[in-house]
């Protein structure tokens, strides 16, 4: 069993005054199979944790670490952590004009897997994932995120999650924008994955809504760039009915 | 707006403006830049002109004012139902009917050109009709051809320029009505080779001209396309596609003309610039003359920068003489890789380098999948991919 383990990582961002820390000492570990959820306030880092996971270069980790299994994942590239197995549904999915659906899935398989998939089960595997994401089939066919309602690059997202397996993932608001049906769909898609594979889950929400599809094992609240509180399912409903105030009074 | 840009990293597709006050506007009316047949008509080339000032003139004096063969260039065109081919002298009717030369590198191609290419489409079945040129040297040379749709005619023409050669040319496309031409003028020539290239289009009633500039190999290529509007519903597609590697100066100065009501153009070159000295330009030069009511015209150009060292120009002027239009607008923008398409790439678990490629790729074949010709299509783009190698970590 795979496990991912953040410890007292410190990251900032370079701006036009300097570098400003945004991280500031977060510990976290996540075995396969399990769902974390994240949940803070706007601002309080969530989305930076997501891309430092991920190796995003915007972001500089001045301390800390990040272990798959053992292994640095601080020193492994943007693609060779796909490889390593892990994988990011992004809060804003990027447009890729000139790339279709099928080319860009296709591509990153083989680059996953190493080898081309076999065209058969390929051709089934995606389409049967797309109809599972109720996204229409001519979807495959147009180019990456290009002209997708947001809620359709949200599910082009768990689309890829499917197709790709990894080990781990990190949802950073896969929910939000996500009508009443998708929000069922995309967590069905999430479970199922989880199921099959055992996917490790970080699930960064706003709303208690996808929690009551994709049960948490543990739930965080993150503020002030790190994790405040921990707890079990019960405190996502605190969480909604309190709001952060208590948390951000104690870090004032 | 015009844009000299030195590899200013500004994101593709961040420009995209309408018009408003503060747009650039010609000094003079662009119909009314001097016009002649006859190369001493024109002031000797400075290199400050408008038309001149981005072209490296000095490496090209022979083709702007020496001497040129005009004898025919080595051609052979394919044959096909409803096409024909004849060599006509220069008295012929058609020679003129599509346009007259605006620079003294025109002229001087149309004073000296012995006989001239004449390629008739009048099937109303689609045709493919190929005009492969292969130059065998660099001496100087003139050449002219006329490419004629008739009424309702449908055809593709490719001119396939390979090999070596220092030519000044004359092309002239006439699609009278109804009729829908396709004309693709790709440069495929050596790394030696010159070509400067004035193609004036005339587009009549209710035809469509669908044109393509795809120009990836010579050293100095200069392309310039003209597109009149001329009869009402007539339709021009002006496309472009250019890859400049080290030391490559690709240029383009497309000029639409709606001249006739209810006219539609649509302009779209889209290049990448590689190695150092790697240098294009284009011009894109729209006028709606006062009869052209009810119009709609769009152009833009797109550059992608992958290393230091290049420059693109990128210049849209449009000019408006009539209130009653139904769109215009224009884009222009010169920039890097957007990190964030490479980053979600790359997160997907594709490497850098391939990254890298779909993105140019997929950036460059919005052209080409325009041209609808698959074998024209897969050729072009193993072309783009074959240039693609070239580039050492982009
Ligand atoms: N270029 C920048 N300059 C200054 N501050 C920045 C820059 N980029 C990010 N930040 C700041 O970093 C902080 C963390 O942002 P992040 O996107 O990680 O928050 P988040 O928790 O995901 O918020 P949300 O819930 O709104 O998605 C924010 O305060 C943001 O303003
Ligand atoms: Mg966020």
């Amino acid at each position: 069993m795979a496990t991912l383990t953040i410890k007292d990582l410190h990251v900032s961002i370079e701006t036009d005054q300097g570098p400003k820390p945004i991280l500031r000492g977060v510990d976290l570990t996540i075995n396969q199979g399990e769902i974390h959820a994240i949940m803070g306030p706007n601002g309080s880092g969530k989305s930076t944790l997501a891309y430092t996971i991920a190796g995003h270069p915007r972001y500089t980790v001045d301390s800390g670490s990040i272990e798959l299994d053992g292994e640095n994942v601080l020193e492994m590239s943007v693609d060779e952590r796909a490889k390593a197995g892990l994988f990011l549904a992004m809060q804003y999915p990027v447009e890729i004009p000139g790339v279709t659906v099928s080319n860009f899935l296709r591509t990153a398989k083989t680059a996953l897997d190493g080898e081309a998939p076999p065209v058969r089960t390929w051709i089934k595997d995606l389409r049967g994932s797309m109809d599972a994401m109720q996204m229409d089939k001519t979807f495959a066919e147009r180019n990456v995120n290009e002209g997708f309602s947001g809620g359709e690059k949200k599910r082009h997202e768990i689309v890829q999650l499917e197709l790709l397996k990894p080990k781990f993932a990190v949802l950073d608001e896969t929910d939000s924008g996500l009508d009443v049906d998708a929000l069922k769909v995309v967590s069905e898609g999430v479970n199922r994955v989880k199921e099959s594979t055992g996917l490790g889950v970080l699930l960064i929400t706003h709303y208690t809504r996808i929690l009551r599809y994709i049960t948490p094992d543990f739930v965080h609240v993150f503020v002030d760039g790190k994790i405040a509180e921990e707890g079990g399912p019960e405190l996502a409903d605190r969480l909604e009915d309190e709001g952060y105030v208590r948390y951000q009074q104690a870090t004032a | 707006m015009s844009s000299a840009t030195d590899t200013a990293p500004v994101i593709p597709g961040a420009q995209a403006h309408s018009h408003g006050p503060g747009s650039p506007v010609p000094v003079q009316t662009r119909s009314a830049r001097f016009r002649s047949t006859d190369p001493t008509a024109f002031p000797a080339v400075t290199g400050r002109e408008v038309d001149w000032k981005l072209t490296p003139v000095d490496r090209i004096r022979d083709l702007i004012d020496g001497e040129l063969d005009g004898s025919p260039i080595t051609t052979t065109v394919t044959e096909a139902a409803g096409v024909t081919t004849e060599w006509v002298g220069t008295e012929d009717a058609r020679i003129g009917s599509a346009g007259t030369p605006e620079d003294r590198a025109s002229a001087n191609a149309w004073a000296s050109t012995a006989k001239a290419l004449v390629v008739t489409v009048s099937s109303e079945e689609r045709v493919e009709v190929t005009i492969d040129r292969t130059g065998a040297d660099h001496a100087p040379r003139a050449s002219h051809l006329v490419i004629n749709a008739k009424p309702n005619a449908r055809g593709l023409v490719v001119i396939d320029n390979r090999g070596s050669a220092r030519l000044s040319e004359n092309v002239e496309i006439v699609v009278e009505d109804g009729a829908e031409l396709t004309v693709v003028s790709l440069q495929e020539w050596d790394d030696e080779s010159v070509h400067l290239s004035a193609q004036f289009a005339r587009i009549d009633k209710s035809a469509t001209l669908n044109h393509f500039v795809v120009s990836l190999g010579g050293s100095i290529v200069r392309v310039n396309p003209s597109a009149a509007l001329a009869g009402e519903g007539a339709t021009g597609k002006l496309y472009g596609l250019y890859f400049s590697d080290a030391g490559q100066h690709l240029e383009q100065q497309v000029f639409v003309h709606h001249i006739a009501p209810h006219t539609v153009s649509d302009v779209l070159y889209k290049g990448a610039l590689n190695g150092k000295g790697a240098r294009t330009v284009w011009i894109g030069d729209v006028l709606i003359g006062r009869d052209a009511t009810g119009t709609d015209s769009y152009e833009a150009n797109r550059n992608l920068v992958l290393s230091d060292g290049t420059r693109a120009d990128s210049i849209p002027n449009l000019e408006i003489e009539t209130g009653d239009i139904a769109g215009a607008g224009h884009a222009s923008a010169t920039g890097r890789f957007d990190d964030e398409q490479l980053f979600y790439l790359r997160s997907r678990g594709i490497s850098e380098e391939e990254s890298r490629r779909l993105v140019v790729l997929g950036f460059l074949l919005e052209i080409v999948q325009k041209i609808g010709q698959e074998s024209l299509e897969e050729r072009l783009i193993a072309a783009v991919e074959r240039e693609l190698e070239a580039v050492e970590s982009i």
